[in-house]
């Protein structure tokens, strides 16, 4: 260890694996269904597709888990955002292309993808 | 960096390995692969939890869900409800977390609702055999500011100020310490050392702060290097602690390998190293000056003090000791200041305490609270109360040098001065609680058994008054004791209190006192009526049968391993107390409740 620069970057790396295990409201919560229905539907690559680009770009204080049936099975795979004091996102029929665009744009830059949202489908 | 999004914490601390939890990971591995998530799941062997009665213990994160219990057979169940379709398994949760079917955070169960972890704060929360994930929880960032920032006299300064004091048993002011051995003259070199023999039967804070969080009591001993000017330290574990060392040697190698040990720490001149010194398990060598002499190769035994150790310890240089959760709480002192860790317990007692709850309780397990907590608090809330509906009749801490609190001051506040007022100390940390069957005549038997075989032999009052001691003890228990027995006791026990070498012999007649302080009446009835009140000590029990409940089954009399028991069918049995041998086993038989013992 030669500066304190280094073992920030080392902190600053690890820091958002090591975070998942500390209970805290100031996190984002990505939740995909996944009941039987969901994952009929193809909720596993939409999922798996979530957690590949949280880990990518390294995003701090996001969760990606899972829940069971949203009860809206035709519009499955069913994704949604929980941003901590904003409204819930619902986004349906996700496919692993959705979900990596969610991540770009809403998650990192903030902006509700809108066209992919329940609202839009209805 | 490869993100899971689920983390599978099991707990990998010594009590949760013996009952399984390495073949549970193994299974996780297995079923994680099957179902494809081994890439999204990610599995963490921690170090302890605390809740060691209700192992092996799993928790899973993001939700927090905390797993107890768990066999090998249900993990298929966890990863197939909860991993894949995010369903957690009810039933296999700590029930104590399940409020009208809704999960609730670990946070506010009883068992954790008072406790305030800061020793243990990465116990069951990182990987302790991976630096990093200390890194990122904050590891090292004291060592750094220390260095980089501070001068020695202002690390010493902070910990002065914060108050700590040692946890090992006496309660000394740490910065104190650090000040008297900073002061020594280190012309010919300088150590530090940590204490991790842990001798009290019963406790194992330590061993779980090092299974769990190795790297901290590494970064807070390289902190007390740079504040005393040492560039070698040693620690000392007992070899019965496996798990502990080979934790402890994992993350001494990865701390070179990142040059956190080694030279020129930082980029500064400072050089610091560590190495891990095994003992073979015997008491005497937590007490400080036999610990030294152990380290230097020799029969650990103790030496008159002074000289302290902070000017003559180790190969006669000054030497810096302090005991493993001790150093725990220095990185946490200087990241977060000394005015955080005095806004914590009490006026003369700061921050918190590990306790080893052991004994009639029942969430046996770890706890650590703000000191200042009461007994009562410990015991009914954090401890879950005494099992089988009993009564709570005595709590000991301090085990075989400190002495036990009786029900009437179970709302003590528990901190240093308290504990001494009353008779018994804060030890390091072992509080075994007993319920209304306990014999305190027998508990007090128990410790100095362990105190007699634990005697190193070097001085005259602990070697031979101890065992003058046991004798009196072992007479009183089999019925043949005296009043002027219980004198004889307190006469010696002053006398070995007032003369042994070292703290071993000095405090071994605690548990006596002690009892005889608070519970002299079943003394009495001992020696006196001849009966031990809580049916403990076998010569004085006998079994009776009531011959209004005996329905003259003859049950009991074929239980009866030596024939004791006889009569006529469908007529009251009696027994023959010349005959029997106390073992219970009729009583246990009797279906209508006609035996009891006396
Ligand atoms: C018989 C005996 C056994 C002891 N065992 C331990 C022990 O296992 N661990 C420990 O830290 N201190 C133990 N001590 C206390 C040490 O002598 C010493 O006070 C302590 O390690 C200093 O560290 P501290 O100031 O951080 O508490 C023992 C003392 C005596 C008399």
């Amino acid at each position: 260890m030669k500066s304190l620069a280094e073992l920030e970057a080392i902190k600053n790396k690890i820091k958002n694996q090591v975070e998942v295990r500390r209970e805290s409201d100031s996190s984002t919560r990505i939740v995909v269904g996944m009941a039987t229905c969901g994952i009929a539907a193809g909720a596993r690559p939409v999922l798996a597709a979530l957690v590949d680009e949280v880990g990518k770009r390294n995003l701090a204080n996001v969760n990606v888990s899972q829940t069971g049936c949203i009860g809206m099975c035709r519009l499955e795979p069913i994704v949604e955002v929980f941003e901590p004091g904003k409204e819930r996102v619902t986004y349906v029929k996700m496919t692993e292309e959705k979900a990596r665009k969610i991540i770009a744009e809403h998650i990192v830059n903030g902006k509700v993808v809108t066209e992919f949202t329940i609202g839009a489908a209805e | 960096m490869d993100f899971a999004r689920a983390h599978v914490l099991v707990c990998g601390g010594t009590g949760c390995t013996s009952s399984g939890s390495v073949k549970l990971i193994e299974e996780f591995e297995k079923r994680l692969a099957e179902n494809d998530l081994e890439k999204e799941v990610k599995i963490i062997k921690t170090g302890c939890f605390g809740l060691c009665a209700l192992g092996p213990v799993v928790v899973i994160y993001p939700e927090g869900a905390f797993y107890s219990m768990v066999k090998v057979e249900d993990v298929e169940e966890i990863v197939k409800e909860h991993l894949l379709k995010g369903r957690i398994v009810k039933r296999l949760l700590y029930q104590e977390t399940l409020e009208n079917d809704n999960v609730k955070s670990l946070n506010e169960v009883d068992f954790y609702k008072k406790q305030r972890r800061i020793a243990l704060r990465n116990c069951g929360v990182i990987d302790p055999e991976n630096i990093e994930e200390y890194i990122g929880t904050d590891g090292y960032q004291a060592f750094g500011k220390a260095l980089t920032e501070m001068t020695p006299e202002g690390v010493i300064e902070e910990i002065k100020k914060s108050g700590l004091r040692g946890r090992g048993g006496a309660g000394f002011p740490t910065g104190l310490k650090w000040m008297f051995t900073a002061n020594a003259n280190g012309e010919n070199g300088k150590f530090v050392a940590c204490n991790a023999d842990e001798g009290d039967p019963g406790a194992f804070m330590d061993r779980s702060i090092l299974e769990g969080d190795p790297h901290a009591v590494i970064e807070a001993m390289a902190i007390a290097a740079y504040a005393v000017g040492a560039d070698q330290g040693y620690i000392y574990i007992r070899a019965e602690y496996p798990i502990a060392v080979q934790r402890l040697k994992i993350a001494i190698e990865q701390a070179k390998e990142y040059g956190l040990l080694g030279d020129n720490i930082f980029g500064t001149d400072f050089c610091f190293n560590l190495e891990i010194r095994l003992g073979a398990g015997a008491f005497v060598c937590g007490e400080e000056t036999a610990l030294m002499t152990s380290i230097e190769g020799f029969r650990g035994e103790p030496r008159p003090r002074p000289p302290f150790p902070a000017n003559k310890g180790l190969w006669q240089k000054p030497t810096l000791l302090n005991n493993v959760e001790t150093y725990a709480n220095i990185t946490q002192i200087i990241l977060n200041g000394a005015d955080w860790f005095t806004s914590i317990g009490t006026e003369k007692s700061k921050g918190t305490k590990v306790f080893a709850l052991g004994g009639k309780i029942k969430n046996t397990g770890l706890v650590e609270i703000p000191m200042g907590t009461t007994l009562r608090e410990i015991v009914e809330e954090i401890g879950g109360g005494i099992p089988n509906g009993k009564k709570f009749k005595a709590a000991q801490t301090g085990g075989p040098s400190g002495g036990c609190i009786p029900a009437s001051l179970i709302d003590t506040a528990i901190d240093y001065d308290s504990l001494i007022a009353i008779g018994s100390m804060m030890g390091s940390g072992g509080l075994i609680v007993m319920d209304e069957d306990t014999c305190m005549v027998d508990i007090a038997k128990f410790f100095l058994e362990f105190t007699v075989d634990e005697s190193c032999g070097k001085c005259t009052p602990c070697r031979v008054g101890t065992k003058r001691m046991l004798e009196i003890l072992d007479r009183i228990t089999k019925g043949n004791g005296t009043l002027a027995d219980i004198d004889k006791l307190e006469e010696l026990a002053e006398g070995i209190k007032s003369t042994a070498l070292c703290g071993l012999g000095q405090t071994a007649p605690n548990p006596v006192l002690s009892t005889l302080r608070y519970f002299r009446d079943e003394y009495i009835a001992h020696v006196v009526d001849k009966k031990c009140p809580a049916g403990v000590c076998k010569a004085l029990l006998s079994y009776k049968i009531d011959p209004e409940k005996c329905k003259g089954c003859s049950l009991c009399a074929r239980q009866c391993p030596v024939n004791a028991i006889s009569g006529e069918i469908k007529s009251p049995f009696t027994i023959d107390t010349a005959k029997c041998i106390k073992c219970g086993a009729c009583e246990s038989s009797c279906k209508f409740n006609a035996i009891s013992k006396q």
